[in-house]
């Protein structure tokens, strides 16, 4: 049972260090097993070394190491010694390529080398073995709320993927709202005219798959639990409920029309010839075959759309959002004149035209081609004349107003996503203390933070659109669909494959007790210590992701496969009785403990830089690959994320003579980085309240800086330490040295 | 002045003018394509001297400006430097589209009054047509001289050297003035050009007074 160290001398560490004076301070002063040296560690023979000493019996076997070279972001592979407690000292990125070279700089980088090497010793020390909790078996059963063609789609691709399904739909009938339609937009080359909505050979396949089960009329009364053990119960309109046991949720509820009468200016309501696109998909679906007649039963000669009808507008009541689909859709009508009869007008009245997606662009161009008219302008009011409609608005290009008559005018209005409760409003209570809900619940999820998914903006439950869109902050329950974000038919059902492919990775992981993204695999998870707890609950309202519920006593109550192990509950808590074995107030307080901090006669300042793991601290690495001079003075501990920065390691460090503290996290709000959604937001927020310990302390406002960072700001993050230099350099060192 | 063939148009296409650039100009079929990018405007060296530059245009057929657009000097105005049509993202022959647009505008009996291109485009294919040669002196003189006499005596006196030039080059004879020289089957060329206006006529589906 042995901590070993091994210190690599490639890559130029071993021409700029002094290795031998650096393997004593391993030993001596890290107090390890033994350090050795290597001149390529990271090649198949160092790392076979390592695995030996691992592999070893008895007293020789090493259960935890310290690989003394680059950055942990680099050789991962090579270095990953399983569930071997291994710290990892930055001696590349962190030491060598960011000091300059030449006798004036040795004494320092040297010194720099020595204290990371102390860090990643203390670290090592505090860390343990972390292992799986064995909270939850395996359930291979996906839930899939909602019957159109994202959930009936979600249901066949799990199916197809050998899990089971049941389909939750709240009305009558599979189908949701493409079932109310006459065509869909084309979906393969040469994207020209409209197709078949499919939507009826989605419910036959549906209806034939043996593993998946369809509950019609059915909503749910409650869902409680966590992946890989998830209860609930169905409710139905029409018979008894249902009580059943799943592993993973989609959520796939769709949306709801905007209601046109929020559009008086449009007339709709006025004249029953003003329309929105579902409207008419009534009347086209009404026509067969034959000429589509307005309600008065005209046939229509002449009609107009007008996009963006109470979308991405400022005004109040309206959407300031685009929908996405509806300027395809407005083609895809203008169609179904066209090919009816082409001398029918048709003419679309648009700011900008949208078409995203596979053939979008393709489609546009063969309505043109087929004479519809696509006149850029915004319309202002539609006039009701009689029997006809004159539509009035701004010619764009011609910088005109301009007039049009029209026997039927369709407004393109926007979606509303069907996410259930909005759970940050709902705390605002009524009289008597009860919580006020205005919409119905979806999920009725049992947890301490609120009966539905957090949305993002505008309602929708989306996460990060860019870098994990499925992953909402409820682990193991994943949006698609217009639920998640504005998004046409094609775009959705690709959005139900995404989703059920994270739904059964939560299956999977948590059937082991692996944690799901972003620290997919992880094996640690937190815990706390009871007689320490004061139950204030900062860790249950903190956490991002709603993983801890209360128990009858007012303790928290972990819920270990919804957490995903950021640590934001451990930087939370006040008392600090939250940790991972291996991370924790321990693993981040002994590296800053080990930290040599020279008295202040010496001149040199010690700074702590505390950056995300995700992208401050590799943007650090970049600006290393860079050859980017920083100071010899700053100690960068990497943190899970900013979130689980606990205000007693600043406190710690100012304490204990550090002059200045850098906090490096991801940026925040509603465009995020963070990949926690809201753990550095949380850390920011915590932060804010630092200036009261600096004042007690005596201490200027300026020695803690909190700062947000992308990965790409690889020339911005050395700069902020620059400023935290000059900082120091102006206000003096601290008096905190001994 | 407006032609019969004016007045036909006009009924035919009953405020749908678009369908009638795209029946009768050409390469007018592909107006209906262009999406309002404002590429071309942009691109075009000569677009902020014009009243309407290409997009515009495309969109003024839109909105059945049919009198504004073919009595534009703007088409007149194209220099075929192919700007537009390189980088059109949608693929439109803009260029062939301008003159299609101004050789129809002008057919219609809608041409801009007194503007140059127009002037010497008729000059340059009056012309032609007499003998199937340009006559480089006539049309040279005629061209100094489209501004009356005097302003004639000044700019040919201006532009001496290039005339000695393109003598001395065997580019332009004096003896041109004496009507200068032709194609070898004269009255079979007139026979072609006859041809084509008659093809050209029955295409449009009337007489006109394309020339
Ligand atoms: S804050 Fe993070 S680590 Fe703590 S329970 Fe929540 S997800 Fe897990
Ligand atoms: S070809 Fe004519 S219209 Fe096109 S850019 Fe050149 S001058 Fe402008
Ligand atoms: S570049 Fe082409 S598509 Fe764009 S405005 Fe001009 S003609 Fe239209």
């Amino acid at each position: 049972m042995k901590i070993g160290g091994y210190l690599c001398t490639g890559c130029g560490i071993g021409d700029r260090l002094d290795t031998k004076s650096l393997e004593s301070v391993a030993v001596r002063e890290g107090r390890i097993g033994f350090c050795k040296t290597h001149d390529f560690l990271c090649s198949q023979a160092g790392v076979d070394m390592i695995k030996a000493d691992m592999a070893a019996e008895g007293d020789d076997k090493v259960t935890k190491a310290v690989i003394m070279a680059c950055s942990r972001r680099a050789k991962t592979e090579s270095f990953n010694f399983g569930a071997v407690p291994t710290a990892r000292v930055n001696l590349r990125e962190g030491v060598i390529w960011i000091r300059p070279e030449g006798s004036e700089h040795d004494e320092t980088t040297q010194e720099m080398a020595a204290d990371y090497i102390r860090m990643g010793c203390a670290e090592v020390k505090a860390m343990q073995q972390a292992d799986a909790s064995g909270e939850q078996g395996k359930n291979n059963h996906i839930m899939v709320v909602g019957g159109g063609i994202t959930g009936m789609t979600a249901a066949l691709e799990a199916s197809k993927a050998g899990y089971y399904a049941s389909i939750i739909e709240k009305s009558d009938r599979l189908g949701g709202v493409m079932g109310q339609l006459k065509q869909r937009q084309p979906e393969h080359s040469p994207f020209q005219n409209p197709q078949d909505t499919g939507v009826a050979a989605l419910i036959a396949a549906v209806e034939a798959d043996d593993k998946i089960t369809v509950y019609l009329n059915s909503t749910i009364a409650k869902t409680a639990g966590a992946p890989g053990r998830f209860e609930v119960d169905i409710a139905s309109t029409v018979g008894a409920g249902t009580h059943a046991e799943f592993g993973a949720i989609v959520q796939a509820t769709g949306f709801t029309p905007y209601d046109a009468n929020n559009l008086p200016e449009f007339s709709y309501g006025k004249s029953p010839n003003v329309v929105t696109q579902l409207e008419l998909e009534a009347l086209a679906r009404a026509a067969g075959d034959g000429p589509i007649k307005r309600a008065d039963g005209k046939v229509v000669e002449n009609v107009v759309f007008v996009q963006c009808a109470g979308q991405r507008s400022t005004k109040e009541g309206h959407l300031s959002y685009c929908s996405g689909h509806c300027c395809a859709t407005s083609i895809k009508q203008a169609m179904y004149f066209k090919d009816s009869n082409p001398d029918i007008e048709t003419t679309v009245l648009f700011d900008d035209i949208r078409t995203p997606g596979v053939g979008g662009e393709n489609f546009y161009r063969s309505a043109q081609d087929k004479f519809v008219t696509f006149r850029k302008g915004k319309v202002s009011t539609v006039d009701v004349k009689g029997n006809e409609l004159q539509v009035n608005f701004k010619d764009l290009i011609l910088d005109e107003d301009a007039q049009m008559g029209a026997d039927l005018v369709v407004l393109a209005t926007g979606m509303l996503p069907n996410s259930g409760t909005d759970i940050d409003t709902m705390k605002d209570k009524d009289a008597n203390g009860e919580v006020k809900v205005s919409v119905e619940s979806i999920l009725n999820l049992n947890y301490r933070q609120g009966p539905d998914m957090p949305q993002l903006v505008n309602g929708f439950t989306d996460s990060h659109f860019i870098c994990f869109p499925y992953e909402t902050r409820r682990t193991g329950i994943y949006s698609a669909g217009p639920v998640r974000r504005p998004m046409d038919a094609a775009q959705a059902q690709t959005d139900a494959m995404g989703a059920v492919m994270k739904a059964i990775q939560a299956i999977e992981n948590s059937a082991i007790g692996r944690a799901a993204h972003p620290r997919s695999g992880d094996l640690s998870f937190p815990s706390f210590r009871k007689e320490g707890c004061t139950q204030c609950k900062r860790c249950t309202v903190e956490c991002p992701f709603g993983a801890i519920d209360e128990d009858e006593k007012g303790y928290p109550k972990y819920n270990e496969a919804r957490c995903r192990r950021c640590g934001t509950c451990m930087g939370a808590c006040p008392v600090q009785v939250i940790s991972f074995k291996n991370y924790s107030i321990e693993t981040v307080g002994a590296q800053l403990k080990a930290v040599d901090v020279p008295d202040e006669f010496q001149e040199k300042p010690r700074i702590l830089v505390l950056a995300c793991e995700n992208d401050a601290y590799p943007a650090l690495d970049m600006a290393a690959m860079k050859r980017n001079e920083s100071s010899a003075f700053i100690r960068v501990i990497p943190v899970r994320c900013l979130g689980s920065t606990n205000t007693i390691w600043i406190k710690d460090a100012l304490g204990s003579g550090y002059d200045g503290v850098v906090m490096m996290g991801c940026k925040k709000g509603a465009d995020y980085q963070c990949h926690f959604v809201k753990g550095s937001e949380m850390a920011h927020v915590r932060m804010a309240k630092i200036g009261d310990t600096l004042s007690t302390m005596n201490l200027e406002a300026d020695r803690v800086a909190v700062h947000e960072v992308a990965i790409t700001d690889i020339d911005r993050a050395p700069k902020l330490l620059d400023e935290m230099v000059e900082v120091i350099n102006r206000v003096g060192l601290s008096p905190f040295k001994f | 002045m407006t032609t019969a063939v004016n007045q036909a148009m006009v009924e035919k296409y009953k405020g749908n003018f678009l369908k009638e650039v795209t029946d009768n100009v050409e390469e007018g079929n592909w107006v209906k394509m262009c999406m309002q990018c404002g590429v071309c405007s942009g691109s075009c060296p000569l677009g902020p001297h014009w009243d309407h530059p290409p997009q515009e245009l495309f969109m003024m057929i839109r909105a059945n400006k049919r009198e504004e657009v073919l009595s534009s000097t703007s088409m007149w105005m194209c220099t075929s430097c192919y700007n537009c049509v390189a980088r059109c993202p949608r693929g439109l022959p803009i260029t062939h589209i301008m003159h299609g647009l101004a050789h129809y505008g002008k057919r219609m009996g809608m041409k801009p009054k007194n503007q140059p291109t127009e002037k010497f485009g008729q000059m340059f294919w009056d012309n032609l047509i007499k003998k199937g040669r340009v006559n480089e002196l006539k049309l040279g003189l005629g061209l100094y001289f489209k501004d009356g006499f005097a302003e004639g005596v000044k700019v040919s006196m201006g532009k001496q050297k290039l005339g000695m030039n393109m003598m001395k080059a065997k580019r332009m004879s004096p003896m041109e003035i004496l009507g200068g020289h032709g194609v070898s089957d004269l009255s079979g060329f007139h026979a072609m050009l006859k041809k084509a206006e008659e093809l050209e006529a029955a295409r449009v589906g009337a007489n006109t007074d394309a020339k």
